[in-house]
């Protein structure tokens, strides 16, 4: 019985075995090689020299990752601040109203991310609405407020705030009434409240939506490319001017490995020390 | 007892909306007494229980400890607090701390903590060794004790309980009712219970308030409650009884006439005054013929129920009404269904509930 139900659970997950093998780990192993390739060839048929992880830090592009992780960091804490009052609210203060700014905030991702963004270039460039309009009726111009790290950091944040809203929600919902109750019956404040109760029992849900806005923020490109201008370049852009414009496979390669790897033990960190069971609803 | 009050309800109300779920609650609690408030689900009170400690506010009417009003006072500013009928331990907490937090939150140090709550685990028949245990390892009557422990390490003025052991099956409940009540007797603080189950307020307690429909029926000892209940549901709710509805002047039971009594009685009612004539089960016993008891019925036995230590019986009277009798084992009737009796009582063993209004 047992066996029978394993054989059948392998061949369950036959289908997404072979795609994720194919369609993710297969990649990943060629851009792992590539990265160990001398520069500018386009074979992985070379003895490798891992040259390129050399220029990585001699060309200073360790600059751009220090920009994209502290910009994510940044994204993720103003992001966890921002979203608290929302998810808390949801998840215990307005229970009838969650749907409705589910739906609310589910609507912004049915339109593209470029396009919203290009709305806010709009709304915020020299000229655009809101520099137009200051000039138009109060006759005060001023320079766009686009190209620059703040603005980048902002479409982060505006861009990725449903993958913070959503696990922050579902984490806030699994601290139970009666332990917020026996906690403020047994004296402590509101602020004692939030430290003792509310943020150690809505950790798993902190952690998830942490760690999907860091990750995603770190290897985000449009919020640089759209609304920071040439402010600063992030490592993504790097990656794709490696592979295209400078026809660098192996540079591209390994600004691509130190970032996975980078992520990667975050998120392993971060996982491991999360039940992710418990937000599923399971071993409760 | 030096009668103290330490808590006093003065015309307590409150409202949802149209519904009234407490009207006009007036009760003082004396200092150091274990009061239970027992009432059948949906008679408010857990509603009064959440004003008492503070999680929710009354429509009208003062609450006051210790002569101070406390009403609107937020419940981590009220000097009391409560056992919750799921316990409320904090699941990412081991035992130790959870029975700290009160400490914690008070800003002691860490030794003084560890020492209070080491004192407290052998307070309530715990190991030491259960100090660093995780919530989730402890059974149910062993988290039970951390609960109580935590409550205790807050120090309050009064002990709140709410149901707390409703989910614990039969013989875990007995055996930490009597717990309980020794822990009261050994820390001497004011204890207010609540619950729906009339045994658990009958074992532990000084004095009983049952309450229905969002006010107090009576407020006595159990041993007054079950004797000489002040109403109907009173009576009816302190376990099997019987029932016949009298006047002064007709005693044979109002509409039925199959009640047989004594003609010089003094049941206490005047004239056309309308009563309730109670006796309870267990005071019912078989006679000769009328007249060797003060009041009898002729009954049918209908059924015979086995309880363990007692029998229960329930026996059809001529009029269709049931007349139920406990006996203890040895005192079994010989008898068989179909079979008639004459059952009688005395007047020294049966109570008259007064009509109201």
């Amino acid at each position: 019985m047992d066996k029978a139900n394993q054989r059948f659970g392998f061949l369950c997950s036959l289908p997404i075995l072979v795609v994720l093998g194919l369609g993710f780990l297969a990649p990943l192993a060629v851009v792992a090689l590539y990265s160990t390739m001398p520069e500018r060839v386009f074979s992985l048929a070379n003895f490798p020299t891992f040259e390129a992880f050399r220029t990585l830090v001699e060309q200073s592009y360790y600059k751009s990752l220090l920009w994209s992780l502290g910009m994510a960091v940044v994204a993720t804490c103003m992001l966890f601040l921002l979203c608290w009052p929302l998810a808390y609210a949801m998840a215990k203060v307005f229970r009838s109203f969650a749907l409705a700014i589910t739906i609310l905030v589910v609507m912004s991702l049915f339109v593209s991310e470029n396009i919203r963004l290009f709305g806010w270039s709009l709304t915020l460039m020299k000229g655009g609405l809101l520099e137009g309009h200051a000039r138009a009726w109060f006759g005060i111009g001023f320079e766009g407020l686009l190209y620059n790290v703040p603005i980048i950091v902002f479409g982060l944040v505006y861009v990725y705030l449903p993958f913070m809203l959503f696990p922050l929600a579902q984490g806030i919902a699994m601290i139970p009434d009666d332990a917020r109750q026996a906690a403020t019956d047994l004296g402590a404040s509101r602020w004692q409240l939030l430290i003792e109760i509310d943020l150690p029992l809505a950790a798993p849900g902190i952690a998830v939506g942490s760690l999907l806005t860091f990750v995603l923020a770190a290897g985000a490109l449009a919020e640089s490319k759209l609304l920071g201008g040439q402010a600063v370049i992030v490592i993504a852009d790097e990656i794709e001017t490696a592979f295209t414009y400078s026809q660098n496979w192996p540079l591209g390669s390994a600004l691509s490995v130190v970032l996975i790897v980078i992520i990667g033990c975050l998120v392993t960190y971060g996982l491991a020390r999360v039940d992710l069971d418990s937000i599923i609803g399971r071993n409760r | 007892m030096a009668a103290t009050t330490i808590l006093k309800l003065d015309g307590l109300s409150k409202n949802f909306g149209a519904f009234q779920a407490l009207r006009n609650i007036c009760l003082e609690i004396i200092e150091g007494e274990f009061l239970t408030i027992v009432g059948p689900s949906g008679s408010g009170k857990t509603t009064l229980i959440r004003l008492l400690v503070g999680m929710d506010q009354p429509t009208e009417g003062e609450i006051r400890l210790r002569g101070t009003r406390i009403e609107s006072t937020p419940a981590n500013k009220r000097p009391t607090c409560m056992v919750f009928q799921s316990l409320a331990l904090f699941p990412h907490r081991t035992v130790g701390q959870n029975i700290e937090f009160p400490l914690k939150i008070r800003g002691e140090p860490p030794a003084r903590r560890k020492e209070r709550a080491c004192e407290l685990l052998e307070l309530l028949r715990l190991p030491l060794e259960y100090y660093g245990k995780r919530i989730a390892q402890c059974s149910g009557g062993e988290q039970q004790r951390v609960a109580l422990a935590r409550a205790l390490a807050f120090d309050p003025e009064i002990l709140f309980f709410d149901e707390p052991l409703s989910a614990l099956d039969y013989r875990l409940r007995k055996a930490l009712e009597k717990e309980l009540k020794d822990l009261h007797e050994r820390t001497g603080k004011t204890f207010v219970y609540i619950t729906h189950s009339l045994e658990e307020a009958m074992v532990m307690s000084d004095r009983i308030a049952i309450m229905n429909a969002g006010r107090f029926e009576q407020i006595a000892t159990a041993d007054q409650i079950y004797a000489r209940p002040v109403s109907k549901f009173v009576a009816e709710f302190m376990g099997e009884v019987n029932l016949f509805d009298i006047s002064g002047t007709d005693r044979r039971g109002i509409g039925s006439g199959s009640l047989g009594s004594k003609d010089n009685l003094d049941l206490g009612l005047a004239g056309d005054e309308v009563g309730t004539l109670m006796v309870r089960p267990e005071f019912v016993r078989r006679v000769e013929g009328k007249g060797s008891s003060d009041f009898w019925v002729r009954g049918q036995l209908r059924a015979e129920y086995l309880l363990g230590s007692r029998l229960h019986y329930e026996f059809d009277c001529d009029d269709g009404t049931t007349l139920t009798v406990e006996k203890l084992r040895e005192d079994r009737f010989r008898c068989a269904p179909g079979d008639e009796f004459l059952l009688g009582w005395d007047l020294a063993n049966s109570h008259v509930i007064r009509s109201r209004g």
